[in-house]
């Protein structure tokens, strides 16, 4: 039973219009990979380029190829030659300067690469740079508010301690205390002003 | 109050339904906030499948369904089949939800002070960011079949009476009417403001702006619809050239039509055979949902499209999370208001301390939709919680302002405010127009609900049609929560009537009973 591997080649997809151009060097170059493919499995050290038989090949560039075994009289089994162009399959698109997407083998999938995966989360990195503002934000408001509710607060009451202070330690001259004198900076003359008045609060 | 007391139950139900709103909004702002989190990456986390256990295919959920819909559904909401399955809280949504309650709580923190300076920001950076989508959008290939496809009138869609209730609905939830936000806000201006330019505003710009955010979005989505439609065609490319052997890139898209007619003609039988999918556009620009789905699976999937992907879908999911900000603003000032001037907590409590309450008391409850049913749930919330009660209490609103207070005395007062009294279109309509409108919707919104049995549709891998989502009917006891939620806050309009009759009884009692007794003792002394 002939088991046939097929491949089919495409050009590059896009708006640019670059064909492939498929000849005789380019089939040996593709024989010489695959015969190089086999040669890397254990048993298979011996197969030459001349085992590597391509057929059908079309325009669009498409063929089926088939190995041969040194004896030439049967081909291998598809499923050690798929194994192999799995192991290689890097450097037969490099040779040919083509990717996964534009060299097809069919019936051998392609390996994926796997997803870049930071150590950190990016979401979380971000998450914690806006928490921390925000965290730093609210306290800041909380504080300031605390702050003027308790400016609020000590303003009648340091008023009172002071009007206090003044009570006890009244110097007087003349009749006339002198601390209230100084406090008020000169803007009330208390020599007219009687007890009474002096001790309403601003 | 001052209105009537009887009516002062609207007052309390709008506080029940903003407090209901603001919980599921919130979490809407919750999901938002985790889009914008992970836009700051190249490649997008939506924009490919994750790999499968063996690294030979990608995960089988998001190869049945799409890149997009896989990390809305499993990566971020982790849904489960059925709504009654609750599953556990998310964590990662947990978090992103205690963030956006302390960005809000930071907002609202002294009330009308902070937020009056938030709103700066959060309502001029979304026009900002629609002028440049409109921009971005206008200049992409296909933005102009979207723009078509928007402002050509469907006559068959029209004639459907059912179109005309979602309209009115929409235009009556946008402004957010009956919610007590525009009260709430309202109650800082001074007394002598003109409150009929004020009201004409707010209904022009919410229009203008509705106007100009549907040109930006169905721009965007004629983008989307367009390269749908040409990888459609590509897909049927390939396989025409796979089955006929034709070199690669030999039929464009344009000459698609051409050699699909040729080949109809000249071998009708293989082109059969080969199960080619019927591309059109329409089919494509029809496909644009609505809410979530829009934000989430259609907009985020056209984004990754744009040049730039990480840009656009900072911007776009950064103005969709100032607009749901400054919404609740206005929805916290509706909760926080009331409570304030209620009277609830002691004098000396700071207002910090009050919005805290609010902010965390709300944050808990809110975590009932971090479970991986949690959107539908919300589904539920926005469907029910709001609709009815919303036209209910408008309707309370409309009737005593006019008709309890009475017109008169209300033309008096705006005269007393704006210079001049109302003219007849603001009389016409308050009287007549107004009720009978909200009353039609009303009836009909209920006829409606009666008609079809409440259903949901669940995201369902294991449905065999999946990925169309899977229509389910509501257990017994989710509807009843339904019924629950529609009329509980509506009830608190008769609940304080009555107890506002009872009061006013016995007070009419206890005066008769003083009267009485005192002409008893000065009958005793005289």
């Amino acid at each position: 039973m002939r088991q046939n591997n097929s491949i089919t080649q495409e050009t590059q997809e896009g708006p640019r219009l670059r064909k492939y151009a498929w000849d005789t060097n380019e089939e040996y170059l593709f024989k010489a990979m695959v015969a190089f493919s086999m040669r890397k499995v254990p048993n298979r050290e011996t197969t030459e380029i001349s085992h590597v038989l391509l057929c059908n090949v079309t325009q669009r560039v498409s063929f089926w190829f088939v190995v041969t075994d040194p004896s030439k009289t049967h081909t291998l089994p598809a499923v050690e030659i798929q194994s192999a162009i799995r192991m290689n399959r890097n450097r037969i698109n490099n040779a040919f300067f083509l990717n996964d997407q534009t060299l097809e083998f069919l019936r051998i999938p392609s390996t994926l690469a796997p997803p870049t995966d930071p150590p950190v989360p990016i979401w979380i990195i971000i998450f914690g740079v806006i928490f921390c503002i925000v965290i730093v934000a609210t306290m800041l408001l909380i504080l300031s508010g605390i702050q003027q509710h308790r400016r609020k607060n000590e303003g009648p009451s340091e008023m009172e301690d002071t009007e206090d202070k003044c009570e006890n330690t009244i110097t007087v001259e003349n009749g006339i205390p002198c601390d209230p004198l100084d406090m008020k900076g000169g803007h009330i003359n208390d020599a007219f002003m009687t007890e009474d008045e002096r001790l309403t609060p601003l | 109050m001052a209105i009537s007391p009887y009516l002062g139950g609207v007052g309390l139900g709008c506080l029940i339904v903003s407090f209901l709103v603001s919980l599921y909004y919130n979490t809407i702002l919750t999901w938002v906030l985790w889009y914008l989190l992970n836009s700051f990456q190249h490649p997008l986390p939506w924009s490919a499948c994750p790999l499968d256990l063996n690294r030979t295919g990608l995960v089988e959920e998001c190869w049945d369904s799409s890149a997009v819909s896989y990390f809305w559904y499993r990566q971020t909401l982790n849904i489960t089949a059925d709504i009654s399955d609750s599953g556990s809280v998310q964590w990662q949504l947990l978090v992103c939800l205690a963030a956006s309650w302390a960005v809000l709580y930071l907002c609202v923190i002294r009330g009308i002070e902070t937020t009056g300076k938030a709103i700066y920001f959060t309502a001029l950076f979304p026009y900002l960011v629609l002028t440049i989508f409109l921009i971005r959008g206008l200049t992409l290939p296909g933005a102009t079949e979207g723009l078509v496809y928007l402002f050509t009138p469907d006559m068959q869609v029209l004639r459907n009476p059912r179109v005309w209730l979602d309209a009115a609905t929409q235009i009556f939830f946008s402004l957010s009417l009956a919610f007590g936000g525009h009260i709430a806000f309202a109650s800082y201006n001074p007394p002598r403001n003109n409150c009929e330019r004020d009201a004409v505003a707010i209904a022009l710009v919410n229009s203008m702006t509705s106007l100009y955010a549907s040109i930006a979005v169905f721009s965007v989505l004629g983008f989307k619809a367009a390269n749908d439609h040409g990888r459609c065609l590509d897909g049927n490319i390939l396989r025409l050239i796979n089955a006929f052997d034709l070199p690669d890139q030999s039929i464009s898209r344009d000459d698609y039509a051409a050699v699909l007619a040729r080949l109809n003609t000249s071998r009708p039988e293989w082109a059969a055979g080969l199960h080619l999918d019927t591309c059109r556009l329409e089919d494509f620009l029809e496909k644009s949902a609505a809410g979530t789905g829009l934000a989430f699976i259609v907009f985020a999937e056209a984004v990754l499209h744009m040049p730039g992907a990480p840009g656009w879908a900072v911007l776009f999911f950064g103005m969709l999370f100032t607009l749901g900000l400054s919404s609740m603003f206005g929805n916290m000032e509706s909760v926080i208001t009331p409570l304030l001037d209620l009277g609830v907590m002691p004098r000396g409590v700071p207002k910090e301390l009050l919005t805290g309450l609010a902010c965390l008391v709300c944050f808990v409850s809110a975590t009932c939709f971090t479970l991986q049913s949690g959107s539908y749930w919300l589904e539920i919330f926005d469907h029910y919680a709001a609709s009815l009660n919303l036209i209910l209490f408008a309707f309370f609103e409309v009737v005593g302002v006019i008709y309890v207070y009475g017109m008169k005395r209300f033309c008096d007062d705006i005269a007393w405010m704006t210079g001049r009294r109302p003219g007849l279109y603001w009389q016409v309509t308050w009287k007549v127009v107004s009720p009978l409108l909200l009353l039609t919707i009303f009836v009909a919104y209920i006829s409606l609900l009666a008609s079809t049995p409440p259903s949901y549709k669940a995201w369902n891998p294991q449905y065999e049609q999946f990925p169309s989502r899977q229509e389910k009917p509501y257990p017994g006891w989710v509807q009843a929560i339904c019924v629950l939620l529609s009329f509980l806050p509506a009830l608190s309009v008769p609940a304080v009537a009555l107890v506002q009759l009872l009061a006013r009884r016995r007070r009419k009692q206890q005066d008769v009973q003083q009267d009485v007794g005192p002409k008893l003792q000065d009958g005793g002394v005289c």
